[in-house]
């Protein structure tokens, strides 16, 4: 999936994971797609319920091996 | 009426492992888009010293504390060292040495310290107020504590806690 900015979240845990998207997110515009990659296994359920509250929306989020991605589309 | 989420914190507490949810629950909803004010009062006002070196963890009458060792193969940071109260009591520094296995804890865990939650707090524009009352009563000055902190009572509380979606007492 294209992307505008990648943010890597690995060995960070809770909230970090989360407050560091929301920052990367304030340097992209309207639309534009942030990529994030984390280790925390509680960032799956983080990521969806970030973007239900803020109206981000999250492309997708994916598990391989032990690390997660997620593609979070700027409201 | 405006639709802006808002939620208020009364931090009372004063040690390293208190810390956490108020600086983690006021960073995370201000990154949800809520107004966010801790309000600190009694020991909670530690959090706000310009110098955070005095918040320790004691494993001292908290049962619910595990003991485990940061370092070594797997099967040693296993063992929940069980120390007796008795114990724990006349040994010397046995808090410093508490709290120095923690912070390597929570650095090999990837969790964030406490100066740097402060900090994103700061800067997502987390109010922080600080109870003069309890200032007074514990002798602090103003200049103990950070730059950026308000200080009021129970009535300037009240006047941000009254319209908040969540309240809550840590």
């Amino acid at each position: 999936m294209d992307f505008d900015k990648e943010l890597d979240a690995r060995g960070l845990n809770c909230p970090l994971p989360i407050l560091r998207a929301k920052k990367t997110l304030n340097e992209l515009t309207s639309g534009q797609v942030l990529k994030i990659t984390s280790t925390d296994p509680g960032s799956v359920k983080d990521f969806a319920a970030f973007a239900k509250q803020t109206g981000n929306e999250l492309l997708s989020s994916s598990e391989a091996g032990n690390e997660y991605t997620f593609f979070m589309k700027k409201k | 009426m405006d639709d802006q989420k808002k939620m208020a914190i009364i931090a009372t507490k004063g040690t390293l492992d208190w810390a956490y949810p108020p600086f983690i629950l006021a960073s995370t909803a201000a990154a949800l888009g809520y107004e966010t004010q801790i309000f600190f009062t009694f020991y909670g006002l530690q959090m706000l010293r310009k110098d955070l070196s005095g918040l320790k963890v004691s494993p001292l009458g908290n049962p619910g504390m595990p003991m485990k060792m940061p370092f070594g193969p797997k099967w040693f940071k296993g063992i929940n060292w069980n120390i007796p109260n008795a114990l724990q009591c006349i040994i010397p520094g046995y808090e410093s040495v508490a709290t120095a296995l923690m912070k390597q804890t929570i650095a090999n865990n990837g969790v964030a310290t406490i100066p740097e939650l402060r900090e994103l707090c700061q800067e997502a524009e987390v109010k922080f107020i600080a109870c003069q009352m309890t200032v007074e009563l514990f002798g602090f000055d103003h200049s103990d504590f950070i730059d950026g902190v308000e200080y009021g009572g129970a009535a300037t509380f009240f006047e941000f806690a009254g319209e908040t979606d969540i309240c809550l007492f840590i």
